[in-house]
């Protein structure tokens, strides 16, 4: 044990008057056993911020990760409070007998639509239109956002309220709006808080769930003038309700996503818990609705086996408090649907990642995922964090989003609770190889795996490597250490080194025994 | 039955004595034991790390070094995962294949193989916590994973059972990983050594005395951490346990 704990122990973690649980030898835990105590700061600890974004330069996980973790009031409640929603959806999992059967019908029905989806999406387009509705085609980000600043300005709109929607943040809606003079107001609670504060969302379901209250509390002071030292929620939850509604009720224009789009009927649905799609898609006569083309299904009768998954999976809540059909627009109201490809197409044709296209946007992956959990959503530095945006970020910029499927220990946790069945860890592992293949992993990185392969296939050099203890301990950890010295002991200790490999005691204790070639030719 | 073992390179620079435990395991089984000198490794910090190309010697060799064998039984989940499941960067001949599909985890040997009823010699009288590695647990099927729906159950829980004197004790959060990961563990050295933290946490807060597990490399990582942090908790592999091992 050495006293350094190179900075990974927090104090603020300890109780004040050494109050901290005894372990089976009698010893005080420190860090360990402060994940349930109550925290006693006298510091108040600042929200970290996420990975630092730079052109195309490989985002930095590891550094904005462990930023995230010297935050131990925030990290601790992230973790907790996620791994609660991982609790509540086993709950309701083991509540429905048919839940994996559930899982298989929804993934079939996504690879299904997937396989026809030229034909489902004009279907779709063409009941939509009978209905009354406008369908607008994206190719991508910056189409997607012509056509809506497109539909605003020949409306003379100069007020969009929307509901949350991951297909906007991916387009960079907010950002391009704001070079237009139009004003977008964000009516989900946890995005508007996020938009106050200047941050993307860090989860696909709740946007906001890296802050703690104070924090909130700290945006609603600075933005909207609330008391910077009231957290309770409900205080909040009321100033952004006053701030913002007034706003909704004089929109010129709503917007929502879509989390289904169904081709036989040309509607589509979208489900949220605070009702504010239904205020975006009710309150101003003209309704736009941003869908990605992967959020087909073909029948109203499969909506059934998506709703039962989606709020279960995301949140553990049987459903979402508001499920809401849109079908055609209201007397003397417009509404307009873009549907937006966005490089989907482009990964629709490959082999190893195309069903990531199944993807519901619930969020679970995230829930689960022990990384994430323990390094918040912004630290991926781009729209879609945790283990499915290790496989979608790479579809967008290999080169910037490199690092990312290194972000994982391959536990496969993210594909088992996956409501669609993606094999999320199977195409972390996949996307490792094609930045291998393609350059975008480090030079020194693959050098020194270059360097691994030819001593171990090479039994005599191998062996001379390792042939004692202490050089063992040089060569073993450090194989795997590319880039930085003593990554293995910044928190932990070395593992002990024996006084001879079993290699070496076999020879020993086995006189007779075939000693090989040492070179490989066995 | 004609059995090789194969010891991971890990476990044979630092934990020996699983090795050893391993093979007296398997003689006592009257099995004709053979270990193939020439070996080294699997090849799993090259392919993890997307270098496929440059673990194809490495698989080559562990194919000559395992050919014409009953069944492989390697100490380590997470290695009998690598062979089973990813070793595709040589080409998939029929000699590949074969070495490929007999690779068989201690477990499951003992397990699904052998279906061993009883282990007379071995007592352990000490509360266990025990760590399913993720691949063994989610990649070659171990036990049952809680985040799917289905009957439980645990083949290193079953062998565990059969211990006189050996009192399971229960994690909060029982396959959440231990951030090992492999070269994770150094890529990302901070929040691996935070999961590591939580998870021996878990441990001292069930209980436990002994962690035990079928992987030396997550051991590894977590008895780092616990001495880091202070925390007493022993650590010990499975097959040492099977084997008689007193502590």
């Amino acid at each position: 044990m050495t006293d350094e704990p190179g900075g990974l122990i927090h104090p603020e973690l300890r109780s004040e008057r050494n109050e901290s649980p005894v372990g089976p030898a009698g010893q005080r835990l420190q860090h360990a056993e402060g994940t349930s105590q109550p925290l006693r700061s006298k510091i108040r600890e600042r929200q970290p911020r996420g990975a630092e974004v730079n052109g195309r330069r490989p985002i930095d996980h590891e550094a904005a990760a462990a930023r995230f973790i010297a935050a131990p009031e925030h990290e601790k409640m992230h973790d907790e409070r996620l791994w609660d929603l991982r609790s509540k959806r086993d709950a309701q999992m083991h509540a429905i007998p048919e839940w994996e059967e559930l899982r298989e019908l929804a993934s079939q029905i996504k690879q299904h639509t997937l396989a026809h989806l030229d034909e489902y999406l004009e279907q779709f387009e063409a009941a939509a239109k009978a209905n009354g509705v406008h369908v607008h085609w994206a190719t991508d980000g910056a189409a997607h956002n012509r056509i809506v600043h497109g539909i605003l300005r020949d409306h003379g709109a100069k007020r969009l309220i929307k509901s949350k929607s991951m297909l906007t943040e991916e387009c960079g809606l907010r950002d391009y709006m704001a070079a237009t003079g139009i004003e977008v107001v964000e009516t989900d609670l946890g995005e508007r808080i996020q938009q106050l504060d200047d941050e993307p969302p860090s989860h696909v379901v709740v946007p906001a769930v890296h802050k703690l209250r104070r924090d909130v509390a700290e945006v609603f002071s600075r933005t909207l003038g609330s008391d910077p030292d009231t957290d309770e929620v409900p205080y909040l939850a009321e100033r952004q309700r006053e701030a913002t509604r007034p706003l909704i009720l004089s929109a010129d224009a709503g917007m929502t996503g879509g989390n289904f789009a169904v081709a036989e009927t040309g509607s589509f649905v979208v489900c949220t818990n605070e009702g504010n799609a239904d205020l975006s898609a009710n309150v101003p006569a003209l309704h736009i609705a941003s869908i990605g083309i992967e959020k087909l299904i073909p029948r109203v009768e499969h909506l059934g086996v998506f709703i039962r998954l989606l709020s279960r999976s995301a949140l553990g809540s049987p459903i979402t408090q508001y499920t809401s059909h849109f079908r055609r627009p209201r007397e003397g109201g417009e509404m307009h649907v873009v549907l937006v490809d966005n490089g989907r197409s482009a990964r629709l044709g490959m082999a190893e990642f195309w069903t990531s296209l199944k993807c519901i946007r619930c969020g679970a992956c995230m829930n689960t995922c022990p990384v994430f959990r323990r390094s918040g959503g912004l630290s991926y530095g781009a729209t879609y964090a945790g283990p499915i945006g290790l496989i979608l970020d790479p579809t967008f910029d290999k080169r910037k989003y490199s690092t990312l499927p290194f972000a994982s220990t391959l536990n496969g946790s993210c594909s088992n609770v996956c409501p669609v069945k993606i094999n999320i860890h199977e195409q972390i592992f996949a996307w490792r190889r094609v930045l291998a293949e393609e350059h975008e992993i480090p030079l020194v990185k693959r050098q020194m795996m270059q360097a691994a392969g030819a001593v171990l296939s090479r039994p005599a050099l191998y062996r001379a490597a390792i042939s004692t203890a202490d050089s063992a301990l040089r060569f073993l950890p450090r194989f795997a250490v590319y880039n930085r010295w003593n990554a293995w002991g910044a928190g932990r200790e070395m593992p002990p080194a024996p006084k001879e490999t079993f290699h070496t005691w076999y020879a020993r204790t086995h006189p007779a025994a075939d000693k090989g070639s040492g070179d490989g030719s066995a | 039955m004609r059995v090789a073992l194969f010891v991971p390179c890990y476990v044979d620079a630092f934990e020996p004595q699983v090795g050893i435990a391993t093979l007296e395991l398997l003689r006592r089984f009257d099995l004709d034991v053979t270990y193939p000198f020439d070996q080294t490794c699997c090849g799993q910090p090259m392919t993890n790390t997307g270098c496929h190309k440059e673990a194809a010697a490495t698989e080559a060799l562990f194919v000559r070094n395992f050919s014409g064998f009953d069944h492989i039984v390697v100490p380590s989940g997470s290695c009998a995962h690598q062979v089973r499941e990813h070793m595709t960067a040589i080409p998939q001949t029929p000699a590949v294949k074969a070495v490929r599909e007999r690779t068989l985890e201690l477990v499951e040997f003992l397990h699904d193989v052998l279906k061993v009823d009883a282990f007379p010699w071995a007592e352990f009288p000490y509360k266990v916590s025990y760590h399913n590695n993720c691949n063994a647990l989610r990649g070659i099927g171990h036990a049952a994973p809680s985040e799917l729906h289905g009957p439980f159950f645990s083949k290193p829980l079953d062998l565990l059972k059969k211990v006189k004197g050996l009192e399971l004790v229960q994690l909060a959060r029982p396959d959440e990983c231990c951030g090992f990961g492999g070269t994770y563990c150094v890529a990302e050295p901070a929040v691996s050594v935070k999961m590591g933290y939580d998870k021996v946490a878990d441990h001292a807060r069930a209980g436990a005395e002994y962690v035990v597990s079928a992987d030396s490399s997550c051991m590894m990582h977590q008895q780092g951490c616990a001495r880091r942090l202070g925390v007493d908790l022993r650590f010990i592999h499975i097959a040492q346990v099977l084997n008689g091992a007193t502590a």
